[in-house]
């Protein structure tokens, strides 16, 4: 489908949005936060929106609804939908058409449903509510689009409640709610950026066969170009709330006219240089033998690797693989049941508690998540110096100028954000803090846990090459945790690849991408979507020769 | 969230603007100005209760236990609202009794804020039995009715002020541990705390310096309520007579003492509790106005 370029003739005009402006309330003061844009979608026609985040993605799609978040308000333009102004119709009116005639699809699924309410009963709610369907039509519907989406026992698992379902299928059966009244239009909003790559996969194949068989118009929302590749039939790229460049994919993929969409298209091409193979005859850290276990869950079995100076590990799986808790028995947060931890030769306690202040030191950690990892109440001065102070002993004028140093060295002007709070920064400017953090024990290894993965891509590539520089600057030695194949490719090393627990493939970065590959690691790469609008049709196709389909349908 | 309201670039040096440097004052002036009707109401009844509480003395021309007069005087030009049961002057005893009243209640209140909130922080960062002990313990202090335990602990100890700021302290923090303790851990499960922790932090320092400044808002806000729960506890004990005792002026105990004027049409007996009302009224308004500026709520449609 999206192979089809002629998608513009594909039906009738179904929305058209005109000079839409939207403003959102930011500290008591109104901000246009979309300012003009035009949309305009057809029948069974499928539109990527993509862009940063901040740049209006989400708002845009919203208001094909006719609706505003909280602390938003739509303060100009047009919106029609089939023939309905939704702008002048009233809000009963817009009630009656949402959910029915347009659904949403959110991007936390886990988030979206009732926790209270097995699924079957909130795929009911909408049609029974809106009187298109008894009880019974409904349920025997609902089983027939779990069907369709290839979610497994489809006349049961509708029966269970959400948390007893998988992320994937979750957000499958949130698919499946929203087709319950057969709408007109489907706005998907990042509906795979929670997933792990293998998971997304079955997501994205069931959405573009939905679209398909039922002929329906859909916005997608994504940050990810190389998924909206596969998914769109016309890309419209945001920033700032205004429209860049829209074309079709092809032409879009092939041929993009302006300087920024090429910028996006060139982020995922950084390769950091190799250091070839370790010179330290012995390793930095090594993880000997560990198993461990959250109460009676085994989650770690019998893991061993070695880390090198100046070398980056990446250790790779999915969600629930355990590279997180491997992390967590390095730093001594979960002592392990069985094995070690060494460091140069040395075996370390196996609770941090009983570590000494040098041992501490020399591990040091960055977060995924660096709204959680500093104090919002601690001022960035406070942020970086407390480790110098902690481990150092260093204050006054000695403290204030290597604060200094930190921030320049991560490229923050240091005169404009030593004493700003971290609600004053954005994302990518706190990661660069967290690593600064890291930076003042001048360690010698440090674990970065997903620390792009909640970063747009131009910032993430921004937070790789610094992390690059550092270690050839500082020598530093990396464990990259990731579950993203083209951060690995960038910048590991050496690869560990981890599945329930037990590493099962390990070697060089060269290596793993190359053939032979242990099975699941050929799983792993080959989910990794490809820019190429094709390439989700051709995977498809040579997975179900292999029979490849099922195992992932069923995981 | 993707669209949260910021712009990230690659070099981020120039993204966001210097945030505009301003003093505390002069940015509580702004907040001050656009508060709501009632928190300015809340805030000039605070003020007004404190300035008589500070200045009983230079206001009144009468000692606080002075007998000045016949008993129960009516309302008039020398006793402008006439004298007590024993011929003390009604307005001076009013004046004194804010300072005693709300001097002891702001005292005891702090107390309990000290132990039930450090109990309650270390309760959440320590888990564990800290965690197990503190909580059955305050458990079991609620399970008896507050006022009842307070009258029985007084009858033992005996109605000096020091006793009853301390008891009152130590059966009211079992609310404050408990919400110390509940929004704490949400607190000390955020990876700055473990940072924190792997850093090889204190437990002192993760209590101050990580989770405290964290838990301000709700612990401010449940301050202003539990300065009213105590003062009135305070109150309806000196009108049981086991609270503030006399000569020392008091609301409860001036409402107790010439409770029989109320018979008589006289509303006298009911101003020091209109004083209580008035003060609870205002102190309530004022932390409401604060819990919807921090909790980030805002004013829609």
């Amino acid at each position: 489908m999206s192979n089809n370029s002629s998608g513009h003739s594909k039906g009738d005009l179904l929305l058209e949005m005109r000079d839409l402006r939207i403003e959102g309330q930011a500290e008591d003061e109104w901000h246009e936060i979309i300012k003009g844009i035009d949309i305009v979608l057809h029948r069974g026609e499928v539109l990527g929106l993509i862009g940063e985040s901040g740049a209006g993605k989400s708002t845009a799609g919203l208001a094909a609804m006719g609706f505003a978040r909280p602390g938003c308000r739509i303060t100009g333009g047009s919106i029609v939908f089939d023939g309905i102004d939704l702008m002048a119709a009233s809000e009963n009116e817009r009630r009656k058409l949402r959910g029915s005639r347009i659904a949403y699809v959110a991007q936390s699924a886990a988030a979206s449903f009732n926790p209270a309410h097995k699924l079957i009963d909130q795929f009911a709610e909408l049609p029974v509510n809106h009187g298109k369907s008894s009880r019974e039509e409904a349920e025997a519907d609902a089983k027939d689009l779990y069907k369709r989406l290839l979610l497994p026992d489809p006349d049961n698992i509708g029966y269970r409640y959400p948390h007893q379902v998988s992320g994937g299928q979750l957000q499958r059966a949130m698919t499946a709610m929203a087709l319950a009244c057969r709408p007109d239009l489907i706005i998907f909003d990042e509906p795979t950026t929670a997933l792990d790559v293998t998971t997304q996969i079955e997501v994205l194949v069931t959405i573009r066969d939905i679209v398909n068989q039922f002929n329906t118009a859909a916005i997608y929302i994504t940050h990810d170009l190389a998924v909206v590749a596969q998914m769109a039939d016309r890309i419209m790229v945001l920033r700032y709330g205004e429209l860049v460049e829209e074309a079709d994919t092809d032409t879009m993929m092939a041929d993009p006219k302006e300087d920024y969409t090429k910028t996006l298209w060139a982020v995922r091409t950084f390769k950091k240089q190799s250091t070839g193979t370790p010179t330290d005859s012995s390793p930095l850290i090594r993880v000997e033998n560990v198993t461990a276990a959250y109460g009676p869950v085994p989650v770690l079995h019998d893991i061993s690797f070695d880390i090198y100076s100046g070398q980056t590990v990446a250790v790779v799986g999915e969600s629930g693989s355990g590279k997180s808790t491997a992390a967590r028995v390095i730093t001594g947060l979960l002592p392990p049941k069985k094995g070690r931890v060494l460091v140069h030769g040395e075996p370390l306690p196996g609770d941090y508690r009983k570590r000494t202040k040098n041992q501490l030191r020399h591990a040091q950690m960055i977060y995924q998540m660096a709204d959680t990892a500093v104090n919002p109440r601690h001022r960035i001065r406070h942020i970086i110096g407390r480790p110098l102070s902690f481990y150092l002993g260093m204050k006054g004028k000695q403290l204030e100028d290597r604060i200094r140093e930190l921030l320049s060295l991560i490229e923050l002007e240091p005169d404009q954000f030593i004493d700003r709070l971290p609600s004053e920064l954005s994302g990518g400017q706190k990661q660069r803090i967290c690593i600064a953090r890291a930076l003042a024990a001048e360690p010698d290894f440090i674990i970065c846990d997903e620390v792009t993965s909640a970063l747009d891509q131009i910032v993430a590539e921004g937070i790789l090459k610094l992390l690059d520089r550092l270690q050839r600057e500082l020598n530093l030695a990396y464990m990259f945790i990731t579950h993203d194949l083209a951060t690995v490719r960038a910048i590991a090393d050496e690869v560990v690849v981890m599945l329930q627990g037990r590493i099962v493939e390990q070697g060089p970065c060269a290596e793993m991408f190359t053939p032979p590959h242990h099975e699941y690691t050929d799983l792993l790469l080959s989910s990794v979507p490809e820019m190429d609008p094709g390439w989700l049709d051709g995977l498809m196709e040579r997975r179900q020769k292999e029979g490849f389909m099922e195992s992932t349908s069923t995981s | 969230m993707s669209d949260s309201v910021e712009t990230t670039v690659a070099q981020t040096a120039d993204a966001l603007p210097p945030p505009p440097k301003q003093g505390a004052m002069a940015t509580a002036w702004r907040e001050l100005k656009k508060a709501p009707l009632s928190a300015k109401f809340g805030l000039l009844v605070i003020f007004g209760y404190v300035f008589i509480a500070l200045f009983a003395p230079v206001l009144t021309p009468y000692g606080e236990s002075e007998i000045v007069g016949p008993e129960f005087e009516p309302w008039g030009e020398q006793f402008i609202l006439g004298t007590d049961n024993l011929g003390r002057d009604m307005l001076t005893r009013l004046l004194y009794g804010a300072r005693n009243t709300i001097g002891i209640a702001f005292v005891t209140t702090c107390l309990a804020f000290l132990i039930g909130g450090v109990a309650g922080i270390l309760a959440a960062a320590l888990a564990g039995w800290v965690d197990q002990v503190f909580s059955r313990l305050v458990d079991v202090l609620m399970a008896i009715p507050a006022l009842i335990f307070a009258l029985l602990l007084l009858t033992i100890f005996g109605t000096s002020i020091p006793t009853l700021i301390v008891i009152i302290a130590v059966l009211d923090s079992t609310r404050v541990f408990r919400l110390a303790r509940a929004v704490s851990l949400n607190v000390v499960v955020m990876d700055f705390v473990e940072a924190a922790r792997l850093r090889g932090e204190g437990i002192g320092w993760i209590t101050i310096r990580e989770v405290l400044p964290n838990i301000m808002p709700p612990l401010v806000a449940e301050f202003g309520l539990r300065f009213c729960f105590v003062f009135l506890t305070i109150a309806a004990l000196s009108f049981l007579g086991l609270g503030i005792q006399p000569p020392t002026a008091d609301w409860g105990s001036m409402v107790r003492d010439n409770a029989t004027l109320i018979t008589y049409g006289d509303v006298t007996p009911l101003l020091p509790a209109g004083a209580i009302a008035l003060l609870t009224v205002g102190v309530n308004f004022v932390v409401d106005w604060f819990l919807h500026k921090t909790s980030g709520l805002r004013d829609e449609q």
